[in-house]
């Protein structure tokens, strides 16, 4: 059913290592991978492994050694940049959620979310009802006042997923974001990425060791030393 | 949304506290440029008050504030003679040290002929001195009232009537007594140097009738410069335009102390523009992980710069704010006149920006450095 449609992401021979010599670390060795719209992926892989690395490639935070990312069409990087405004592009299409969270201290939570859709050009009162009814559904709609500082790990991980979805992106780049999460919000947070794979055509990439929700993916990824393989 | 007043906002504390601190030093920046004016105002204030176009001193002498002057007192009569002067007046100028109510007090004796030129500019209460001996009317800054009395040299001095702007050049309060009266403490204070003065004799032709200057206005369309030359030409006299006597002033009383609370004022300022410089960037390294995560969360540098930047300036302006208000309300208990002009105050503001903006650039210059990724180490 997918393979008729053009892939959102499409990852040629990439590559990353960081360091050179003694101390070379290689990341990522010579990956190809295509997600489509719709599809909901976990990537799985031991620490170290370069699952975050992929993902930061991915998301144009972190520049690849070799290779191709094309993401919705349009070819980003092909060996380098091919675009200077990697800002833009993950304003407008990509949602990332960290596995630190890396809310801002100083805007609540409903701000916090808001302030992505400030950004994209809503008016104030347009970002508060979209970040609201985010905030509802992943069941923090009664903190959204309350500041990062006094959320609990879990809240806070809830509201940067919020934040990473407001925008609606095209590409969801999560980063072990059950981590913080008992079962039942973990089952809530990936009923919302499969309904944001669904209503926006979106392809989904989760970092994950949590087991319980292994079974909610269409394709599971293995990295290993870099290398990328699929079960 | 504004990102720099939300942050400000939640850290309000600190941020007050910070501005707190910058104020105090900002008020003590607005003190110095006040004492600087204070000091040229001072200078001036009894040349203003006097308000006489003409000055006439002794022959090379530039007094008789920077250097003492002896002239006869009839040199008003040929002085009134030029054609082009409207009146004029002798006056003889001495500091002085009493005692009021147990406690020192320096006072700038000023003699003249009532009637003529040199009174009190103003009575703001009691009246002018008559004629009579053994009165004085005062600076109110010298803190006596109507009716107090005062011991100066052998004699008694009652007040009759207070005024205001009248201080010598070195901030003591002035007295004003009648000519003969202020001849007479000059004479009883010094006997021995009025005595070498009369062995001198050149000038002084009646040793006790001298003055320190001969002062004139002149008619709105007389040339000051050539009654200047025509007086210059006598053969015992110095003359000098009104604007001549304030540049001397200002440029030979006061000058050394000038130039030393300049160059302070100047020290300090700088001061001020590094420890704002340092604010700022403790501020923007502070919010480095934030400023990273916009980033990443796509916020374009403008923003970036706007978080910092408004907040530098809403530093800058509230500590400028809350010092100069700091000064504003405390000048009158500094003990020398303190001259804040609302000019100075805006050129402080001004430069407060300018100091701002530039100690921004370190700050914004790191922030767009930083590499987004940075946000993401746990
Ligand atoms: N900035 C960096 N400089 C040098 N080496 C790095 C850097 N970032 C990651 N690495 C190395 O690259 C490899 C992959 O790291 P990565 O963070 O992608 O692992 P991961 O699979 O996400 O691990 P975890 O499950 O612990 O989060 C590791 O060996 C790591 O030490
Ligand atoms: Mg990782």
């Amino acid at each position: 059913m997918t393979e008729n449609k053009k892939p959102l992401i499409s990852i040629k021979n990439l590559s990353k290592h960081f360091g050179e010599g003694e101390t070379r670390v290689d990341a990522l060795r010579n990956i190809n991978l295509d997600i489509f719209p719709e599809q909901v992926i976990g990537l799985l892989g031991p620490s170290g492994s370069g699952k975050s690395t992929l993902l930061n490639v991915i998301g144009c935070i972190l520049e690849p050694t070799r290779g191709q990312i094309e993401l919705d069409g349009e070819l980003v990087y092909n060996d380098r940049w091919l675009r200077s405004d990697l800002r833009g592009l993950r304003l407008e299409k990509v949602g990332f959620i960290f596995q630190a969270h890396n809310l801002m201290p100083f805007l609540s939570s409903m701000d916090n979310v808001a302030v992505v859709l400030d950004l994209a050009g809503y008016s104030a009162s347009a970002a508060r009802t979209r970040a609201g009814e985010l905030l509802e559904y992943l069941e923090v709609g009664n903190r959204v006042e309350a500041f990062p500082g006094s959320l609990s790990g879990g809240e806070a991980q809830r509201v940067a997923i919020a934040r990473a979805l407001a925008n609606r992106p095209r590409i969801v780049l999560a980063d072990e974001p059950t981590a913080a999460l008992d079962s039942e919000r973990a089952g809530i947070v990936m009923d919302l990425l499969r309904k944001v794979a669904i209503d926006q055509q979106a392809a989904v990439i989760v970092v994950t060791h949590d087991e319980k929700i292994y079974d909610r993916f269409d394709q599971i990824f293995h990295l290993r030393d870099g290398i990328l393989s699929q079960t | 949304m504004n990102l720099a007043y939300r942050d400000v906002r939640h850290n309000f504390g600190r941020f007050m506290v910070t501005c707190f601190g910058l104020s105090l030093l900002l008020g003590v920046v607005l003190a110095m440029i006040g004492i600087y004016r204070g000091l040229i105002a001072d200078a001036l204030e009894l040349v203003d008050t006097i308000d006489a176009d003409i000055w006439v001193v002794e022959k090379g002498t530039r007094g008789p504030f920077a250097e003492s002057s002896r002239i006869p007192r009839d040199t008003r009569n040929s002085v009134a003679r030029i054609f082009g002067i409207k009146s004029v007046g002798a006056v003889t100028f001495q500091s002085i040290e009493t005692e009021s109510d147990g406690k020192k007090l320096r006072l700038y004796v000023i003699g003249y002929e009532p009637g003529q030129l040199g009174g009190p500019k103003y009575i703001t209460e009691g009246r002018g001195l008559t004629g009579r001996n053994f009165e004085a009317v005062v600076d109110s800054r010298t803190g006596l009232d109507i009716g107090d009395h005062i011991q100066l040299g052998r004699n008694g001095f009652t007040i009759v009537g207070t005024t205001v702007n009248a201080v010598s050049s070195g901030g003591e309060p002035a007295i004003y007594l009648s000519l003969d009266d202020a001849q007479k403490l000059q004479f009883d204070l010094s006997p021995s140097a009025t005595r070498r003065e009369r062995a001198r004799g050149a000038v002084v032709v009646n040793s006790t009738d001298t003055v320190s200057a001969v002062i004139a206005r002149t008619s709105p369309n007389a040339s000051n410069d050539n009654i200047v030359k025509t007086i210059e030409r006598w053969k015992h006299f110095a003359a000098m335009t009104e604007e001549q006597q304030g540049i001397i002033l200002t440029q030979s009383v006061v000058e050394k102390a000038r130039k030393q609370i300049g160059m302070f004022t100047a020290i300090l300022i700088l001061v001020s523009a590094v420890i704002i410089a340092l604010i700022i960037h403790t501020m923007t390294m502070d919010k480095i992980r934030e400023i990273a995560t916009l980033k990443l969360i796509g916020a374009p540098d403008r923003v970036i710069i706007g978080l910092i930047v408004q907040q530098a300036l809403a530093m800058g302006l509230i500590g400028f704010a809350m010092g100069g208000l700091l000064i504003f309300n405390i000048q009158d208990f500094f003990p020398k006149r303190l001259v804040l002009q609302p000019m100075d105050g805006l050129s402080l503001a001004g430069v407060v920006v300018v100091i701002c903006l530039l100690s921004s650039i370190y700050g914004v210059y790191t922030a767009l450095k930083v590499d987004p990724a940075k946000a993401l180490a746990g």
